[in-house]
């Protein structure tokens, strides 16, 4: 298990590879299809928020608000990534983003991006959307929340022992490639 | 006999449905937990297959002890009711409605149903469409209610074969359905937030393929098929599939299905349909007898 703490350092992310499992504390901010949209069609983020040397959660959680007004996540699984493929190989270049968490994986742009610029992709655990909300233990900040509602919005979430798995590091190397070539010779012998 | 709701029973049953909800999206069935815990006993210690799985059983007690959604995606929400001939199923589909709202009000369900046109999700999970209620008439004076909830991820890996096909040179004959079945799971991956279940039907049209296969997914995880040919085939693919190493979230491992229920229908001669769901590991069906003021009599899983 290895600790990742934010802001992620290149060097940090370059010594990582796939198959490896980390432990992230500090902050994600989450974003999903409207955000990467937004981005990608040339929107600028909000003051205050910035993904330089950051962690993007594709995740649109539950959010509920205390009684003295505080937010409280209360579920925050992972959402499937491959759906921002069009956008995100731009957003690592021109934000600066150091990782990318979800889940299914992404495509050949994006782990060309990871290479080129210094990103991983984080697989987190698909449906474990209670043990992920434990491990956000404040919520920071939130942005675009009337703009594109609450699950699409950008959640600043601060995070202790988030747990995920590399899947795609900054060797051009993907987990998802390296099982879908395996298995689908592991079939073909027993076909 | 008279099998209309009076606002008192149709009282009782609301509170029925909300608490069958409540359950279904908070706690996995048994006979799944089961399989899962028998699955990660089976994978190599220290293994990030390992960690996944036991990440998901600390998830699984979790939602238990805290009754919120095992998994934020409260998926499509299918009721399957068993009633007796001239029960009101106008009025207890339009229960089903209410608790369904009344659930996703108190966090049960996530607000998860967008109008297909306007991409408006109105918060209510009810819309053409959703809920899904099915009927089917008994000759018991019993009702019992199954629900499913089914979730997004796992259904856009699901998938639809017409025989024959060439490129997996699959024939009409069974060898060409376990072809077309284990190319699904090499398509699927650990997209659909594996280890998960195949629910498959052989034959119908393009409809009642896909609804009957997600119909097996009614069955108890460790039952048998009854039709020896396909219990061969069920047992065949899903020994196989756990040899291809996809393993949990498609990690890499030796648990990528946990179960595999097949049935057949009648086709016509023209065509032969092989239709694929996949269910995922947040298998969420539960299932209740009612008693004669509509109460809850018992669970059924
Ligand atoms: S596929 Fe299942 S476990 Fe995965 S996110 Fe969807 S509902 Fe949750």
């Amino acid at each position: 298990m290895i600790r990742l703490q934010t802001p992620l350092t290149e060097a940090a992310v370059r010594g990582l590879r796939v198959g490896q499992e980390v432990s992230l504390s500090g902050v994600v901010y989450t974003g999903r299809d409207a955000v990467h949209k937004y981005l990608h069609e040339g929107g600028l983020l909000p003051d205050g928020v910035s993904f330089h040397d950051g962690v993007i959660y594709h995740c649109g959680p539950v959010v509920m608000k205390e009684p003295n007004g505080d937010w409280k996540v209360t579920a925050a699984g992972p959402t499937t990534s491959i759906r921002e493929e069009p956008y995100q190989a731009q957003i690592i270049r021109d934000f600066g983003v150091r990782a990318v968490i979800g889940k299914g994986g992404m495509g050949d742009q994006t782990m060309a991006a990871c290479k080129e610029y210094g990103c991983v992709y984080l697989h987190a655990i698909g449906g474990a959307a209670q043990v992920l909300a434990e491990c956000v233990r404040k919520v920071r900040g939130v942005s675009f929340l009337e703009k594109f509602g609450s699950p699409e919005a950008i959640w600043e979430l601060e995070v202790v022992d988030f747990p995920a798995v590399v899947t795609i590091d900054a060797h051009g190397n993907s987990r998802h490639r390296e099982i879908l070539a395996h298995s689908q010779a592991e079939l073909a012998k027993r076909l | 006999m008279d099998y209309t709701l009076e606002s008192s029973l149709m009282n009782a049953l609301f509170e029925s449905l909300v608490e069958l909800i409540r359950r279904t999206s908070a706690e996995i069935p048994e006979d799944v937990h089961r399989a899962l815990l028998a699955s990660l006993e089976e994978e190599k210690k220290g293994t990030i297959a390992e960690s996944a799985l036991k990440i998901i059983d600390r998830n699984i007690a979790l939602a238990k002890q805290k009754s919120q959604p095992i998994c934020q995606d409260t998926g499509s929400i299918i009721f399957y009711v068993d009633v007796p001939i001239g029960f009101d199923q106008l009025a207890f589909e339009k229960t089903c409605r209410e608790a369904v709202t009344a659930s996703t009000k108190k966090g049960y369900l996530r607000q998860n149903s967008v109008d297909s046109l306007t991409g408006v999700n109105d918060g209510t999970n009810v819309g053409p469409g959703a809920p899904t209620v099915h009927f089917h008439q008994h000759h018991s004076p019993t009702v019992s209610v199954r629900l499913m909830l089914k979730g997004g991820g796992c259904e856009n890996v699901g998938a639809q074969y017409s025989l024959p096909l060439e490129k997996l040179h699959a024939n009409r004959d069974l060898d060409g359905c376990r072809r077309v079945i284990l190319d699904a799971v090499v398509q699927a991956q650990g997209k659909g937030c594996g280890p998960g279940i195949l629910g498959v039907c052989i034959g119908g049209d393009r409809a009642t393929g896909y609804e009957y296969s997600k119909q097996q997914f009614l069955r108890m995880l460790d039952d048998r098929n009854s039709d020896p040919r396909l219990d061969a085939l069920e047992q065949d693919i899903l020994k196989t599939a756990n040899e291809l190493g996809i393993g949990p979230m498609g990690f890499g491992g030796k648990t990528t299905l946990l179960g595999v229920k097949i049935c057949a229908a009648n086709r016509l001669p023209a065509s032969f349909f092989v239709s694929i769901s996949y269910m995922c590991w947040a298998y969420r069906r539960q299932g209740i007898e009612l008693d004669a003021d509509h109460a809850i009599a018992r669970w059924l899983y």
